[in-house]
């Protein structure tokens, strides 16, 4: 494969999420963390999942990265069944889950070093190309501990997108982020999808950033976790987070958690 | 520049302190030498040669020990943390034998390997590797988990995840172990050599140990002097580095 083919990002995947159970042992008890889940993620769909916490949206995640496995159902990706993680769906964490030990350039070497087929030069090739997409090209030999929260997760989504994943999968990314980083990232975010189709599933507890970024949002109610509602939300791209309609979405979503009773944790910061 | 100038001031101070007790006469000459003996003792055997040899014999010793130390505590470390069945055998000898003082390995030794290099070897290794696991089992156990699920996700297998996440992960810890693993060493040996009288070499111990039989006692506090300034030598050339390279990575030793 050449660099430029390497560069233009693989075709977005289809996900199947197929009756998906989940039970953790606690203590002395069997919890039941998420109830018979099912939902189709199309190819390039920029899918969230919002809820309290206690849903099991993060374990939803996890099982569709392949880290865990489900007792019952199935995770396909590209109706090929999930049975561990793999390179093409990668995931990004709340906590940027960066390697202290390496500089950035070397995070985002990592990925990309278990990826066959590439001759060493074009990965760091590919490595300059994303960091430079984050807009952190002038850090690449800075360490993890000089770098803000924002910048610490945008070099993990230059990490996650380096080998060409098919999937995103981004956990609660920007949970942590004060709200003017965050609010870039948005914008960021949704370019970068836009000029490179990637499928992404995005947790978040936050329901106005759900309606800021997703074509639709899955609701989700705990104990057991469960789906409650998939809503569509048909607005022109690129949104801004401070657009108005967004904040109606964002309360309709709202109503609809209240609905079932999981409003109580879940925020419209 | 300005920090050397300070320290060497205060070792100056030290010195003078030293000569001024000693010009007092408070004790007597034979308990306290003055600094000028010592530096004299220290001359001459610099001159004919047994301190060097003595300094020789002492860190082939204290090399060997140490690497077949770590050799052995470090992968044994990685199996406690990585095995219950290892963490409830290995890991509970390893927290007893380490609570042992060094010194007490020698009357074993002697027992088991007479007056021999065999005997200083074995103290030496019992003094460091038992520290070495702990550390390392230390180490690996205090890595954020979400470093392996991150590694997962992009690929990495079983033997890929020890090799570049979880031993680079803990190197703080490998490094601060391997410190300490170097001290007991240290400590392990010197207890050895002056209570181990062999004859295949002369060692810095020993020349504590016969300063002691001659009353000799610019002898005695001249080999604890070079003795201290081949720890703190070590300290330098062989962990600053490492340490540095950490704090400068991990972002922590800054005040």
């Amino acid at each position: 494969m050449s660099l430029q083919e390497e560069l233009r990002g693989a075709p977005p995947a289809k996900l199947v999420v197929d009756h998906v159970s989940k039970w953790f042992r606690q203590k002395r008890q069997m919890v039941h963390a998420l109830d018979d889940i099912s939902f189709e993620v199309a190819e390039g769909e920029f899918i969230v999942m919002v809820g309290p916490s206690g849903c099991g949206k993060s374990s939803l995640l996890d099982i569709i990265a392949g880290l865990e496995k489900p007792d019952k159902g199935r995770v396909l990706a590209d109706n090929q069944p999930v049975l561990h993680p793999g390179r093409h769906r990668l995931v990004m964490f709340q906590d940027s889950a960066l390697f202290p030990w390496l500089n950035v350039f070397g995070n985002v070497m990592f990925g990309l070093k278990l990826k066959p087929g590439l001759t060493n030069r074009e990965r760091r090739e590919v490595a300059r190309f994303y960091l430079h997409l984050v807009g952190l090209e002038k850090f690449t030999e800075a360490n993890v501990h000089e770098l803000s929260g924002g910048m610490k997760q945008r070099v993990a989504l230059a990490r996650a997108l380096a080998p060409n994943p098919r999937v995103l999968l981004m956990d609660e990314p920007f949970a942590a982020l004060d709200a003017m980083t965050r609010e870039q990232l948005y914008g960021d975010i949704q370019r970068i999808w836009h000029e490179h189709r990637k499928t992404i599933v995005f947790v978040t507890h936050n329901v106005r950033e759900a309606a800021c970024l997703a074509d639709r949002v899955i609701i989700m109610s705990p104990t057991p976790g469960r789906i409650r509602e998939i809503v569509p939300i048909l607005l022109p791209r690129p949104r801004d987070f401070n657009d108005i309609e967004i904040a109606q979405h964002a309360a309709t979503l709202t109503a609809t958690l209240k609905q079932y009773g999981a409003a109580a944790t879940a925020t419209t910061r | 520049m300005r920090r050397t100038l300070l320290a060497l001031f205060f070792f100056a101070v030290l010195i003078a302190i030293w000569g001024a007790i000693v010009s007092a006469r408070i004790w007597s000459p034979v308990l306290l030498p003055s600094p000028l003996s010592v530096w004299e003792y220290l001359v001459n055997a610099a001159r004919d040669g047994t301190l060097l040899a003595a300094a020789i014999v002492t860190l082939r010793r204290l090399l060997a020990g140490y690497l077949i130390g770590v050799a052995v505590g470090l992968p044994l470390g990685l199996l406690t943390a990585s095995s219950t069945f290892v963490e409830d055998t290995i890991g509970v000898l390893a927290l007893g034998l380490q609570t042992l003082p060094s010194v007490c390995w020698v009357p074993l030794a002697l027992l088991w390997f007479g007056q021999t290099e065999s005997a200083m070897l074995f103290v030496v290794i019992m003094g460091t590797v038992w520290s070495v696991v702990i550390a390392t089992d230390t180490g690996v156990r205090t890595i954020p988990p979400i470093y392996a699920r991150a590694a997962r996700t992009m690929g990495s297998n079983y033997f890929h995840r020890w090799t570049r996440v979880i031993l680079p992960a803990s190197l703080p810890y490998l490094v601060s172990g391997m410190k300490q693993g170097w001290a007991f060493a240290w400590r392990s040996l010197m207890a050895a050599e002056i209570y181990v009288t062999i004859l295949t070499g002369f060692g810095l111990g020993h020349l504590l140990h016969y300063g002691r039989e001659l009353n000799a006692m610019d002898q005695v506090i001249g080999i604890m002097l070079v003795i201290i300034i081949i720890g703190l030598l070590a300290d330098k050339i062989l962990f600053s580095p490492w340490e540095r390279f950490l704090h400068r990575r991990w972002g922590t030793g800054k005040r």
